[in-house]
């Protein structure tokens, strides 16, 4: 684990553990990072996020500085965003992405499925009304195609198009012609993404060792 | 169905029994010397002409003459592969068999039957037809092929680690346990086996411990399980080879030399890297070359096929050249070179490509099945009680124990652990097949070799029947998950690659490089300088969303125009649309001066009135249309009448359509016709009448592809939108006027 110039004390990690589920030397490495992020300060901001050179060339970096701040991730039941975070609020954002431990109920699986697809949902809700419109839809898909130039452009609103008929499809059967769908629901969602195996795909490993060098 | 399978299934067996037959005659009379021309057993030759004297001048011309050697080896060949495929379509006129025992052991039980009909007529033929060259370069190579060059890359390259700890690590557990056990069974007096040293036993344990692929994808195949499973399964299986290459030849060498020294052990374990990383190599470099080829095809796309067959085969049989790892070579060409050629080449190339390579690895697997059972009749079988169940045994116990114990230590490193069910599949799937066979018989001849072979087969038989039987009622007692039907839906492709460069995201801000970071470097990599080199035209800078998008237009659009051309109609569902999520629209409608729902009723009523004079007419335009007779107008106008409003409802919806075809080819951007237009003009099933404004939006879907303005259409004024519905209804056939009384 190392030594920390200012490690919080025991306690604070242990409250911290509790929350999130991270083992403390997870926690010490996240920390240190954090404190690499914002060059030692206690906060973060979103130029601290777009410093980071290897982020520089992900599509949809924009949408994942975003989710930081977003105060739904924030478990609380929140809405808003914020301008900077704390470490504590940086590492349960980051405890979406724990993978389930191996023996769990099926109701504790249901759950964090739940939970990650809500953190997926938030991150397109851009707008917070709870429903994903055809215009957020269609953002979502346009920068994930934002590197292929006009090709991309075009053939975003039909691919976000087509998705969207989909949703509407699964979730409403048949529809009345005048009828209009308003937008992907949390529910919808939950329905559309239920064969994708979201917990065991949304993960990625936190060592216990600490690893943070080249990335500044 | 019984009953009029009786007769099919009579005439079926009868021609069964006689191919049987002939082709044991025909094989039984092989080695004969082949300047006789006849053995008396072969068909009694149409004309004698041929015994006569050939010195006799006033021989008269031999109208019909007999000359089988001629044809011999060929014939032989092809009657057996005739015997092959007439088997597998046999099977399947029985269903309640072929649910119950899996093909593999139908096949093998087959082959016995062949064989001991050979060995009937003739002691002394020759029945040995799973030769080990014709095996390791004829057969084997068209089902490794096919199982690397189909590939799924993502659940492979996730689980690689998994993978190759098990293909290694568990290959030479396997190996040094079952070959250590037998010794030390052997060397117990009561067993009489005392000859037999250290090394044979080793070699013995490396030929019998690697998990068989051909047995494995016969058996998997059938019961359905989860990617995960048979992915682990499967990957193990082709990736096991280098092992037992190694293995092989170590002890192969080391039994000749009679001592082992530790620079030998020393060797080993670096000729096993070379044998592995070389043949990864090889088949690499093959990989390129061909996708390379690929690019310059684009004039000549009826040998397009023949590259990949070639170039992969090239590259198995330089790696055997070598003595490097073939199967590995093999499906490093086929990855490698996947993704390129079929950027490159045509559709129907590739439809070519996959259905010859299915069609050969099926052939060659049903040979393989069917060759076991006749080789095993062909050996004489020293038995040895203990020998032989002790190895069935233990062979048992080392898979399970090495099972185990590889995934307790690989569970530390995994995200998503592997359960114990996972565990018990991938134990009870460890088949041995062919491979182990044939290498036994390149064993050196010396006492032991029948014995060992005994052994084997015992093993073989041993997993394929009793294994691959109650493997699929176990999967079910179990419960364990079985393979999800993927439907191609764009919304989880999207989200596989949102999540993928969330994933990465993430992985930057923690600071640490995953497993996605450095998938994302490949990817970045690949497409800024390999895809340029290796992809023809715009098609390189195509992005995986796009690609993956296209094809199920296509699969959609040929979907569609084949159940058109079809004089029936599946009945699907999904009433969804594009006006259905289309925001903007009610506020341009308001816009509109709205005309009473009355006076619209009448207007439609006009032009309905008009276009029924001009339908007949119009009729031709569209493509979908069948010729009617007017005569029969009656009673073809209604079917007409429904085809079409299908048609229309169907290319409204295309989009939501379940596709229930195989994945089709990506394909470069197809420009629909604009007859297409025909069917988007949409008012009569619905009892509301709809607003008509809407027509122009589904186009919207159809001109996709292509760069047509027609999208203008939605940027249309509303009201010029009046306008172009009053255009569109005047170039439309019309769906056919409804009675006053279905519209409310």
């Amino acid at each position: 684990m190392g030594a920390l110039q200012s490690a919080p004390a025991q306690p604070e990690y242990r409250d911290l553990a509790d929350k999130t589920g991270f083992s403390y030397e997870q926690i010490g490495v996240l920390h240190k990072r954090f404190k690499q992020l914002s060059h030692n300060e206690p906060t973060l901001r979103r130029d601290h996020f777009s410093a980071i050179p290897d982020l520089a060339c992900n599509p949809i970096r924009a949408q994942i500085i975003e989710a930081f701040f977003d105060r739904r991730n924030y478990r609380q039941n929140n809405e808003g965003k914020v301008e900077e975070i704390s470490f504590e609020e940086f590492l349960v954002v980051m405890s979406h992405f724990r993978p389930p431990s191996m023996n769990m109920t099926d109701e504790q699986r249901e759950s964090i499925r739940k939970e990650k697809l809500r953190f997926l949902f938030n991150m397109h809700d851009t707008d917070n009304d709870g429903t994903i419109t055809l215009q957020e839809y269609r953002h979502v898909v346009e920068e994930l195609l934002s590197r292929s130039g006009a090709l991309g452009k075009e053939t975003a609103k039909s691919i976000a198009d087509a998705a969207m008929l989909e949703v509407a499809s699964i979730s409403m059967g048949h529809m009345e012609p005048d009828e209009f769908y308003e937008g992907i629901t949390f529910e919808h969602f939950l329905k559309l993404l239920k064969g994708f195996e979201i917990e065991s795909k949304m993960n990625i490993r936190f060592l216990n060792m600490d690893t943070t060098t080249l990335c500044k | 169905m019984a009953v009029h399978l009786r007769p099919a299934l009579r005439s079926l067996g009868c021609w069964c029994v006689l191919l049987l037959l002939f082709v044991s005659v025909a094989s039984a009379g092989r080695d004969v010397d082949s300047g006789s021309n006849d053995t008396g057993r072969n068909p009694a030759p149409e004309d004698s002409h041929h015994q006569t004297n050939s010195t006799h001048h006033k021989k008269a011309f031999p109208v019909l003459s007999f000359n089988f050697d001629h044809v011999r080896k060929p014939f032989e060949i092809s009657l057996w592969i005739l015997l092959a495929l007439l088997m597998k379509l046999g099977f399947h006129i029985i269903p309640r068999v072929s649910h119950v025992v899996p093909e593999s052991c139908l096949l093998i039980v087959v082959g016995l039957l062949v064989g001991g009909i050979i060995k009937a007529f003739d002691e002394d033929a020759p029945v040995q037809m799973l030769d080990s060259k014709f095996f390791f370069l004829y057969l084997l190579p068209p089902i490794i092929l096919d199982a690397g060059y189909f590939l799924p890359m993502r659940p492979f390259t996730e689980n690689l680690g998994t993978i190759l700890v098990f293909a290694v690590v568990g290959t030479l557990w396997n190996a040094f346990f079952i070959g250590l056990t037998m010794y030390g069974v052997c060397q117990i007096e009561a067993v009489k086996l005392g000859r037999v040293d250290l090394l044979s036993c080793l070699l013995f344990g490396s030929i019998v411990s690697a998990v068989d692929p051909v047995a494995v994808l016969a058996v998997f195949e059938e019961i359905h399980i989860n990617e995960l499973l048979h992915i682990l399964v499967f990957g193990e299986s082709l990736l096991n080879d280098a092992v037992t290459v190694v293995l092989y030849h170590l002890f192969t060498e080391f039994s000749h030399k009679g001592t082992v020294t530790v620079a030998d052990a020393f060797l080993g374990v670096v000729s096993f890297f070379v044998v592995s990383l070389g043949g990864i190599l090889i088949g690499a470099i093959y990989g390129i070359i061909g996708a390379f080829t690929s690019r310059f095809t684009s004039h000549s796309r009826v040998i397009e096929p023949l590259f990949v067959f070639l170039y992969s085969y090239m590259a198995y049989l330089s790696a055997e050249v070598f003595h490097l790892s073939g199967i590995m070579s093999l499906i490093a060409c086929g990855v490698v070179m996947r993704p390129y050629v079929e950027a490159n080449i045509s559709h129907k190339s590739y439809t070519t490509i996959k259905y010859f390579l299915k069609m050969w690895s099926s052939v060659s697997e049903t040979l393989i099945f069917i060759f076991l059972g006749v080789s095993t009749v062909a050996q004489p079988h020293p038995w040895n009680w203990t020998f032989v169940v002790v190895t069935v045994v233990v062979c048992f116990v080392s898979r399970v124990l090495g099972v185990v114990s590889l995934t307790y230590i690989i569970n530390k490193f995994r995200i998503v652990k592997l359960t114990k069910k996972d565990q018990f599949i991938v134990a009870y799937g460890g088949l041995r097949g062919a491979i182990a066979f044939s290498l036994g018989f390149l064993l050196p001849d010396n006492e032991m070799k029948q014995l060992f072979l005994t052994a084997i087969i015992t093993v073989i038989f041993y997993t394929v029947f009793v294994q691959g039987m109650t493997i699929r009622p176990l999967v079910e007692l179990l419960a364990v998950k079985k393979k999800k039907e993927s439907k191609g839906s764009i919304n989880e492709e999207i989200h596989t690659q949102f999540l993928d460069h969330l994933l990465t995201g993430i992985e930057d801000i923690c600071g640490h490089y995953g497993h996605h970071h450095w998938k994302d470097k490949l990817n970045r990599f690949n497409k800024a300088y390999v895809k340029k080199w290796l992809i023809t035209g715009e098609r390189s800078t195509e992005p995986q969303l796009i690609s993956f998008y296209n094809k199920m237009e296509m699969k959609q659009a040929m979907m569609l125009v084949e159940s058109g051309s079809a004089a029936k109609l599946p009945t699907i569902m999904t009433p969804v649309s594009m006006q259905n999520i289309q925001p903007k629209e009610p506020l341009k409608r308001r816009a509109i001066p709205s005309i009473s729902k009355s006076r619209e009723q009448e207007i439609r009523k006009m032009l309905r009135g008009n276009l029924q004079k001009t339908r007949q007419r119009l009729r031709s335009y569209s493509r979908h249309d069948l010729m009617v007779d007017p005569f029969e107008e009656d009673v073809s106008e209604v079917r007409l009448r429904k085809q079409r409003v299908e048609m229309e409802r169907r290319m409204s919806h295309y989009l939501t359509v379940p596709a229930n075809r195989q994945e089709t080819p990506p394909v470069r951007k197809v420009a629909f016709e604009s007859e297409h237009q025909v069917y988007t003009y949409d008012d009569s099933e619905s009892p509301k009448g709809r607003r008509a404004q809407t027509n122009p939006r589904p186009p919207d879907e159809v001109h996709l592809l292509s760069e047509s303005s027609t999208r203008t259409n939605q940027r249309a004024t509303p009201a010029d939108e009046q306008d172009d519905q009053l255009k569109l209804s005047r170039c439309l056939s019309d769906p056919g006027p409804k009675k006053d009384d279905d519209e409310s």
